[in-house]
């Protein structure tokens, strides 16, 4: 399964999500903004960082880049994506997941192992938790706090499309301490702290963020199963 | 010179850390009449030729401005041709 990862100036954390694919059994393919081509991957990852700098507001102009307009079509599509920080801003300014990422409440930049308890199951990034599982992964972000109408907010609960919450504490006054959430169709899913961080003991807290990327490759393998009979891959 | 002023301001319900940061650092100053502080951004859009009030509207509903968050005002500066003189 070929997992592309786009690099933006001022993608900071692409490496890492490069090799949290490779960790979780998957092939990484490094896409670059200025492509529209996403060379047949089957699912993107859109890694954190200050894409152009953060300029305007974080994910803004990113969004309009020539590889942006490609996923965008494609998520519509079904095309599993996942967001990772300012990958999740991306998304929200793209509108392919609705509410924003703002200024911490508190404004300072919080760096810390964070704790979420997992919510729904049922998307292409999460199917291997169980939901109300509560994972450790790493959270390091100055514009993470999620905000949306009440209406949305209920939308989302109701829908069940909170993909995780903060526990043990908001690290930055998310709105009904939201973490991550994800589209109607469960494909796109935008998380502020980072689980390709946490997927390996040497240098994460916790092995909790590998979930993730393997959710994706069981969702393509069952994808490809339910398309050519035996289960065979790409 | 045509010049088009958008302005950007967070919409009302969504809280603003930074205004808050800053009404709080007032008293140091010796104010302390101020109830409220909100900031927002200000772009200037100069146009080669004639300002397109739509252009303009369209950049800054796609661009300028997070809907979900933001309002945006708009207007032609017609100082803009004065004061680009002056410092030309």
């Amino acid at each position: 399964m070929r997992i592309g990862v786009v690099t933006f100036p001022g993608s900071l954390d692409d490496g890492d999500a490069a090799r949290a694919v490779r960790i979780a059994g998957g092939e990484a393919v490094r896409l670059w903004h200025g492509d529209a081509d996403i060379h047949g991957v089957d699912a993107v990852v859109l890694p954190g960082g200050f894409s152009y700098g953060d300029a305007l507001r974080c994910g803004a102009i990113a969004r309009f880049a020539p590889v942006m307009e490609t996923i965008a079509d494609a998520a519509r599509g079904g095309l599993p994506v996942l967001g990772i920080c300012n990958g999740f801003q991306i998304l929200c300014e793209a509108h392919l997941l609705p509410g924003a990422l703002t200024r911490n409440q508190h404004l300072h930049f919080r760096n810390r192992d964070q704790h979420l308890r997992v919510g729904t199951t049922s998307t292409a990034w999460t199917n291997v938790f169980t939901e109300g599982e509560e994972i450790l992964i790493p959270v390091k972000n100055g514009e993470g706090c999620f905000v949306a109408d009440e209406r949305t907010l209920d939308e989302l609960e109701g829908e069940g499309r909170v993909v995780a919450r903060y526990a043990r504490g908001n690290p930055n006054g998310s709105q009904r301490d939201i973490a991550a959430i994800t589209n109607a169709a469960g494909n796109v899913v935008g998380i502020m702290p980072h689980p390709e961080h946490a997927v390996e003991a040497l240098t994460g807290p916790s092995l909790d963020g590998l979930g993730f990327f393997t959710s994706a490759l069981r969702h393509l393998a069952g994808a490809a199963g339910g398309q050519l009979t035996g289960g065979a891959t790409r | 010179m045509a010049r088009v002023v958008v302005d950007v301001m967070l919409k009302p319900e969504i809280l603003d850390p930074q205004g808050q940061a800053v009404a709080n650092a007032l008293p140091r100053l010796g104010v302390s009449d101020v109830s409220s502080v909100r900031i927002g951004r200000r772009i200037e859009i100069e146009f080669a030729g004639e300002p397109d009030l739509d252009t303009a509207r369209d950049i800054a509903d796609k661009l300028l401005a997070n809907p979900v968050i933001e309002d945006f005002s708009i207007r032609v500066d017609e100082s803009a041709g004065d004061a680009a003189q002056m410092s030309a």
